[in-house]
């Protein structure tokens, strides 16, 4: 390994990277679009959810309730129900997405300091936007607990039971998992396609034009060829990264409870694993074009089965299995838990374990490929 | 016909030298005991129907591919023992031009001038290179935009920028108009003057006629190796070299 010729390549790398505005500006556009698309729609779409009721009480207490409901952002109420039937149906229908169900007695049980139940229907196809609907409505019904209790203080009442029980029951998505954690996904995504997508794309490019077959009759060593063709990327893509944190950060207040060293460390892992995957499939394809739809047979999977937005638990047992051979499954559960958790290896250490052998592993074998292909 | 006449046009010790070069892949024999020897300033023909086994010949002696057996030096490194070591003292110009076509001409000669570990001096060869390989005009120009010719000689600057002293062309004219053709060998000829061994495949056999040597070669055999006049008269008399080329290429069908 010459540092001279190492630095050289890069170089190379990086003003034909320069020179391809359209890609480079993709390339720092991609990220930063997805993500403002991800989280401004996720939150238009959680924010003011049509929401039907079927007061039955009709009282001050269950107008108040209602009230408070609305007044939480999350639901704007569209109809009123006149039977339970007719609040499902229009869940069903879709023209809500929840409908609150007050019972004749809640008034008077709430009056009387009995116990009282309301129960919301929640349309959970779309878990993202169910989840903070659900959560929304615990969160009045604990503010009227709160309330009520403060009211009847002294007065033993309720039996023993919280005054006032709102009961959820999420209709079509029994299993609901609270895994939304869009940040932590586009920034594995980000990782994974752009590495994958990039290094393909840039090697291949090599090949398709004769100039790879140009460089192995130089003094080039291919470990040298590799690396500096990679090096660039990884640069790209820790940009990306740390623009889409930022960005997460202080745009989408996402937190981040642990270490941005480790985060950092294992995402430089992370990125091995994708360059040889990116390289491997390099070696299976013959021009550019297929190198971008081999890509995207394993993108699309990766996408559907990392857990990058559907939980991993809710997923039949094969499926599951087929996620655990992405290294973005791994990834995610890294992110999310040095993110939001603020765990550290202590907890992460299998994944983090995987995620080294998974980019030895498929480095080494590439880099083997691939010089076998330049023989 | 086995015309396997030695002698040299150009002076000095060999600078390749091929000894029963062999290369089997598989079941088929690419190249089978190849032996020739080149000298500086000599260009040298390496012809032959596609599939002769030309490009294979070319590769072992490039130090790209091992062969089955046999030997070759070129500019005195083993091509087995040290196939690095003859990347280093080699240049190499293929048909395809292996030029960025995203980087200016400028650009491209740099690029070169550090993959061949040029540091100090690199500025000058680059330079240099400009001014031997008429580029001042285009330095500046993406080679995308440029002319076949124009193209040509910047793949041919990069590739002499380390001043190799054998050069191997493959095909080095395909694909070129006459006119830049007929200045890019009069550079050539320039180089081999100059003491370069000029190893070259090619399909023009107007060229080949004004080549020093030729070793003709089919099915992976030597054919005919000596002046293009010696090869002519082993093929039989009245034989041009289309002549010569055209019935390889019939009796490999």
């Amino acid at each position: 390994m010459n540092a001279g010729r190492l630095r050289t390549i890069v170089w190379k790398e990086f003003v034909q990277m320069r020179r391809d505005r359209a890609a480079l500006g993709m390339m720092l556009g991609i990220p930063v679009v997805q993500l403002l698309l991800f989280g401004y729609a996720i939150r238009m779409d959680v924010r003011n959810l049509p929401a039907a009721v079927w007061d039955e009480s009709r009282t001050a207490q269950s107008r108040e309730l209602v009230q408070k409901l609305e007044a939480t952002g999350n639901f704007r109420l569209k109809r009123e129900a006149h039977s339970y039937r007719e609040a499902i149906g229009l869940v069903d229908a879709g023209s809500v997405r929840a409908a609150f169900v007050i019972p004749p007695a809640f008034g008077r049980d709430l009056k009387r300091g009995r116990p009282t139940q309301v129960q919301v229907l929640v349309d959970a196809s779309d878990p993202t936007a169910s989840q903070s609907a659900v959560s929304a409505a615990m969160l009045v019904g604990q503010g009227e607990n709160l309330e009520a209790l403060e009211r009847h203080a002294g007065a033993v009442a309720f039996a023993g039971r919280l005054p006032v029980d709102l009961r959820v029951r999420p209709l079509y998505n029994p299993a609901l998992k609270s895994s939304i954690f869009i940040v932590p996904g586009i920034i594995g995504l980000i990782l994974s396609v752009v590495n994958m997508i990039v290094t393909a794309m840039a090697v291949v490019r090599e090949r398709e034009r004769g100039t790879l077959e140009q460089l192995i009759v130089t003094p080039l060593t291919r470990a040298e060829i590799m690396i500096g063709k990679i090096a660039p990327y990884v640069l790209v893509a820790y940009t990306q990264m740390t623009a889409v944190l930022v960005l997460g950060h202080f745009v989408f207040h996402v937190p981040v409870q642990g270490s941005v060293l480790l985060i950092y460390a294992v995402s430089l892992v992370f990125i091995v694993a994708n360059l040889g995957l990116g390289l491997f499939i390099s070696t299976v394809v013959k021009n550019q074009a297929q190198s971008m739809q081999a890509s995207y047979f394993l993108v699309m999977p990766m996408v559907l089965l990392s857990g990058f937005m559907f939980p991993r638990e809710a997923m039949p047992h094969v499926a599951r299995e087929i996620g655990l051979l992405f290294p973005l499954t791994y990834f995610l559960q890294v992110l999310r838990g040095i993110l939001l958790k603020g765990v550290g290896l202590r907890e992460l250490w299998p994944q983090a374990l995987v995620l080294s052998l998974y980019a030895a592993l498929s480095f080494t074998f590439s880099v083997r490929r691939f010089q076998k292909k330049l023989e | 016909m086995s015309g396997t006449s030695a002698t040299a046009v150009a002076g000095g010790e060999p600078v390749v030298v091929a000894e029963r070069l062999t290369k089997r892949f598989a079941a088929t024999l690419a190249v089978s005991e190849l032996s020739f020897a080149i000298r500086p300033g000599e260009i040298f023909g390496i012809l032959g129907p596609n599939g002769s086994g030309k490009t294979t010949a070319i590769r072992m002696l490039c130090g790209l591919l091992v062969p089955t057996s046999g030997a070759a030096r070129v500019a005195g490194v083993d091509v087995v023992a040290d196939p690095d070591g003859v990347k280093r003292a080699i240049g190499y110009m293929s048909q395809m031009f292996g030029l960025y076509t995203d980087l200016t001409v400028d650009e491209n000669l740099r690029f070169y001038a550090g993959v061949y570990g040029l540091e100090r001096e690199w500025r000058a060869r680059v330079e240099r290179a400009m001014r031997d390989m008429l580029l001042e005009p285009v330095r500046g120009r993406l080679v995308g935009v440029l002319s076949g010719g124009f193209r040509q000689r910047v793949a041919l600057g990069c590739a002499l920028l380390h001043r190799p002293r054998v050069l191997f062309l493959d095909e080095p004219t395909a694909g070129v108009d006459p006119a830049a053709r007929r200045t890019f060998w009069g550079i050539i000829r320039a180089l081999a003057a100059d003491g370069t061994a000029i190893v070259v495949t090619t399909h023009y056999m107007d060229e080949a006629e004004r080549f020093d040597r030729l070793a003709f070669l089919s099915r992976g055999i030597l054919k005919a190796v000596g002046t293009p006049a010696e090869v002519k008269t082993a093929f039989g008399a009245g034989f041009s070299l289309e002549d010569i080329f055209v019935q390889l290429q019939e009796s490999e069908r």
